[in-house]
């Protein structure tokens, strides 16, 4: 498949990079200097040049391509982009957005094809539902939903309190519908089996129906334990944490949100009937003490600036917040805020190149979840009568895949189905398989 | 001086004008009464030419009116002057018993037109007046129900811009909602939901009489309870009012008083197949809450220890039926400041009377034909206060008032908050200055009964407690009392800043 990606920044560059083992890339980018760094890091065509010109676009095949898509940090340009191809051809366009009114009217037009795209993704929501994502599993690192929710893969890290430090997966192992897919121990990928022993400081990585993940969450932390009475505290009333506010006031709770404009702070007031809305400064100690924000079971910085967002995090953590969450705009501060003391952090340049990734596999890949800087993925497939999975038990067809492929659920007609030995996968099933990055091409093939 | 003048009045006046012209073809209805019944032909024609000739007079004023803000502020609040001064000429010229006498007929007419309700005639009844003067009487409420200057907007194409302003400054309650983009179709679909279901409760009247529920309510009463009931007026032909009456009457006028204290804008709605506006809207929700609850209240009062022994009702304590009807329907009537009365209350036990006095500052809907204070504004007062008290513990805290979904504006709360408490302020003063003057003149006057007065007039209520309970009337005040109670209603019925706003030297200059 031939891929236009316009835009070489973080969101371009990594897509192009987990695209370009399977398939002809194309980046085009204004910045010179971008498109001779990633000629000679990725074995992709760089083309310098804007991608909303025709010519641009010519140039770089659009003719011959199969899919546009438009990542830039301007949401505009990225949907000229997409409009530009389709004077073309019709390739199928995918545009990156960060205004939520963009992907409203998208979603409003009966085609989805407002503006010449065929799929859109908005940063600042996406950023939003997985921080969301994270605090309902307070436990959890990361949190993907998969089969419309029915499926849930849930990465976990084990800390020296937990009950589970040093059982071995079988004792651990307590719950019906949930397998263990994987244990990261430094930088390796173990994949469980009955006898190996959890230590302190692995993650392990489940995938499972939402209550058996939730049960999960509750046995590795038994104090992290969400309800609905759940103290949350956004600071910072950027895109992000307005959007973070509304989805936690759809699931019925009553967060807290602090924002230092007051105008911001009015309008943010207006939009959120269910959320307390605070005017001042989140580094002021005393209004954090007088407000108990130390007391929150969850603070999340969605200020616009990443110090900013570290700063009141470690702030929140040192009255006793028990968790923080925090937006992390450069990609390779997420693990460096994560060493000081962030429990996460949350990069909506990566989640987006994840949910873009997740339309250029192959055709039956429904949803795809990044694990780890991209060393492992979670894949979920509807499998068709000619995957080797298809009509016989899994004992035997597993026997077929590459080391590093772990059926974690299924699902037939929207039910959860417990994958056993002797379970029969049939056409039309969904898998959510976890797959080792050193499988992947593999697996594909295969499925 | 007048180069000073930053306001066109002339062109004010001219409008007036042309409204009190058109006035003299409201009064062809109790002409044809009157011509029907054989008698006082001659006042409505006398009438009609006088309301035309003052029309056309101040119509030469200006001859191609331009309306600004500031003068359509002065041409409502002079159109419900001169409306009420031209509607007192058939009392006048009929000559027939208190109504007669010209302060009295103002009295009676800006009562009317305001949709009040307090009465100067001595006795009520077709012995003393004809059934055309009455029902003359009875329509002025109707025409002031819905509004005077939406009426104007609706059917004059000189007021068709510029008439947002003007409905603005006349409607009750804060702002107005536009539903059609064109002012004129949304005065004239405003006016069809209020003849609407006005037509719907004179057929459901007449019906009940011809049903044999309700052998008093002839086709006319039937008419008469219908313009009186709709504007949330109050006046009825019948001296003891809806009392005398059957129960099945009063039962019915009390959907009809909750409906004609409802926002009109929600029938516009429903009748364009949104019925679940009623359910959605905040207002109609408090609204329907605030009835139910003083209902209820009042019920226990009267079940519990109501005394009916001066009237030709029997007594309601321990009748549950008896006590229900009429907690119900006074409060209905109360609050919608309709001013119906199904007993005299007068003799009710004093806790019942109190909750009854506190209902004369309740209101109606915004949007509705109710008058008072209105119960949108009371809810956003409340709900202040709400937020008040929680910012206390959060200084920090932002908290928009919200009504529905929306956030109110803080300028809008502002002005929510000035209005409540200049009313009261209003209240107090004028409760003084009714005493006062009483005083003056050696009438006998108790402080309640002043009070319940000036809140029952401001209010557009009709009847107070007392001397002015609702089987007496205002006829024993002094004439400069009646005057200023004339005043009260007026800017009781255009919401107190419409008119006040004329009185200050910074409307008049630049």
């Amino acid at each position: 498949m031939r891929v236009i990606i316009v835009g070489a920044g973080e969101v371009g560059s990594s897509i192009a990079a987990s695209l370009a083992d399977l398939h002809e890339v194309v980046v085009v980018d204004t910045d010179s200097e971008r498109v001779d760094a990633l000629t000679y890091s990725l074995d992709v065509l760089a083309i310098q040049g804007d991608g909303t010109s025709l010519s641009t676009l010519r140039q770089a095949g659009v003719e011959q391509a199969d899919m546009i898509i438009a990542s830039t940090d301007d949401d505009e340009t990225n949907l000229v982009a997409c409009g530009t191809a389709k004077t073309v051809d019709d390739p199928f366009t995918i545009a990156r957005v960060k205004n939520v009114d963009y992907l409203e009217t998208w979603q409003h037009a009966e085609d989805q094809r407002a503006f010449g795209v065929d799929f859109m993704v908005c940063t600042n929501l996406l950023a939003a539902q997985d921080i969301v994502r994270v605090i309902g599993l307070p436990a959890a690192r990361d949190v993907d939903p998969f089969a419309g929710g029915i499926v849930q893969m849930a990465e976990f890290e084990v800390s020296e309190e937990s009950p589970i430090a040093d059982l071995t997966v079988r004792d651990a192992d307590r719950f019906d519908s949930l397998t263990f897919a994987a244990i990261l121990r430094d930088d390796d990928v173990t994949i469980p089996r009955g006898e190996t022993r959890i230590a302190a400081g692995d993650k392990v990585i489940v995938i499972g129906s939402p209550e058996s993940v939730q049960g999960f969450a509750r046995e590795v932390a038994p104090t992290e334990t969400p309800s609905q009475n759940e103290d949350l505290v956004i600071i910072g009333g950027s895109e992000i944490g307005y959007h973070t506010a509304r989805l936690l006031e759809e699931r019925g709770l009553h967060p807290r949100l602090i924002e230092r404009d007051a105008e911001r702070a009015r309008e943010l007031a207006e939009q959120l009937p269910n959320t307390v809305v605070m005017e001042s400064d989140a580094t002021d100690a005393e209004f954090l003490a007088r407000e108990h924000v130390g007391e929150a079971d969850a603070v999340v910085a969605t200020l616009e600036n990443d110090e900013k967002n570290l700063l009141v995090s470690i702030l929140a953590k040192q009255l006793g917040a028990r968790r923080t969450v925090a937006v992390v705009e450069t990609t390779e501060y997420v693990s460096l805020f994560e060493t000081v003391g962030v429990d996460v952090g949350i990069n909506p340049r990566e989640v987006t190149a994840e949910e873009i990734t997740r339309f250029t596999r192959e055709l039956h890949t429904e949803n795809v979840a990044l694990i780890e800087n991209d060393r492992a993925e979670v894949l979920e497939i509807e499998v068709d009568g000619e995957s080797v999975l298809v009509g016989r038990p899994i004992r035997e067809a597993v026997a077929d895949m590459p080391e590093g492929f772990v059926l974690g659920a299924i699902t037939r007609d929207g039910e959860f189905v417990v994958p056993r030995g002797d379970t029969v996968v049939e056409p039309g099933d969904h898998v959510v398989a976890f797959v080792e990055r050193g499988a992947l091409t593999d697996v594909s093939a295969k499925l | 001086m007048s180069e000073k003048l930053r306001v066109d009045w002339r062109a004010s006046c001219s409008l007036v004008g042309t409204v009190v012209k058109w006035l003299s073809v409201a009064m062809a209805f109790p002409l044809a009464l009157a011509a029907y019944y054989g008698d006082g032909v001659t006042t409505f024609i006398a009438s009609m030419v006088i309301a035309v000739a003052i029309g056309w007079g101040l119509e030469q004023l200006d001859d191609d009116p331009d309306l600004g803000a500031r003068e359509g502020f002065l041409m409502v609040a002079l159109t419900w002057l001169a409306v009420s001064l031209v509607g007192a000429v058939p009392y006048v010229i009929a000559g027939e018993g208190t109504v007669a006498q010209p302060v009295n007929a103002i009295f009676e007419s800006m009562s009317g037109f305001t949709t009040t309700g307090a009465t100067v005639m001595g006795s009520i009844g077709f012995e003393r007046h004809s059934r055309a003067l009455m029902m003359w009487r009875q329509q002025t409420q109707w025409l002031g129900g819905m509004g005077i200057v939406v009426l104007a907007v609706a059917i004059l194409p000189e007021l068709s811009v510029g008439g947002a302003q003007l409905m603005d400054a006349e409607a009750p309650g804060p702002g107005i909602q536009k539903l059609t983009p064109r002012i004129a179709e949304t005065a004239r679909a405003l006016w069809k939901a209020y003849l609407g279901i006005t037509a719907v409760e004179m057929a459901l009247l007449y019906g009940l009489h011809l049903a044999g529920l309700a052998p008093d309510m002839t086709l006319y009463q039937s008419v008469a309870h219908g313009f009186t009931t709709m504007a949330t007026g109050g006046f009825s032909p019948a001296a003891r009012s809806i009392e005398a009456f059957s129960a099945a009457v009063q039962w019915l006028i009390i959907p009809f008083m909750v409906a004609a204290g409802t926002n009109f804008a929600l029938f516009w709605h429903a009748l364009n197949g949104e019925v679940e506006v009623f359910g959605e809207d905040t207002e109609f929700r408090f609204y329907v809450g605030v009835l139910a609850t003083f209902s209820a209240l009042v019920t226990v009062l009267l079940f519990a220890g109501g005394t009916a022994e001066q009237t030709a009702v029997g007594p309601i304590g321990g009748e549950v039926e008896k006590a229900l009807r009429h907690a119900i329907f006074q409060v209905v009537s109360l609050v919608t400041t309709t001013g119906y009365a199904s007993m005299d209350f007068n003799t009710w036990g004093t806790p019942a009377q109190y909750v009854l006095f506190v209902m004369l500052f309740v209101g109606g809907s915004a949007g509705s034909t109710g008058g008072a204070v209105k119960i949108v504004r009371w809810l956003v007062v409340l709900k202040s206060i709400k937020r008040e008290l929680f910012t206390t513990v959060h200084p920090e805290a932002v908290r928009p008032v919200r009504l529905g979904g929306r956030a109110l504006d803080e300028q809008a709360v502002r002005g929510i908050y000035a209005f409540t408490l200049l009313y009261l302020v209003i209240f107090f003063v004028a409760a003084l200055v009714v005493y006062v003057d009483a005083a003056r003149t050696g009438m006998d006057l108790i402080a309640l009964d002043a009070m319940s007065a000036v809140a029952a007039t401001l209010g557009n209520v009709g009847p107070g407690f007392g001397i002015v309970g609702p089987m007496n009337s205002y006829l024993p005040f002094p004439s400069t009392t009646k005057l200023f109670m004339v005043f009260l209603m007026w800017i009781g019925r255009l919401e107190i800043l419409p008119v006040l706003v004329l009185l200050t030297p910074t409307y008049w200059r630049s």
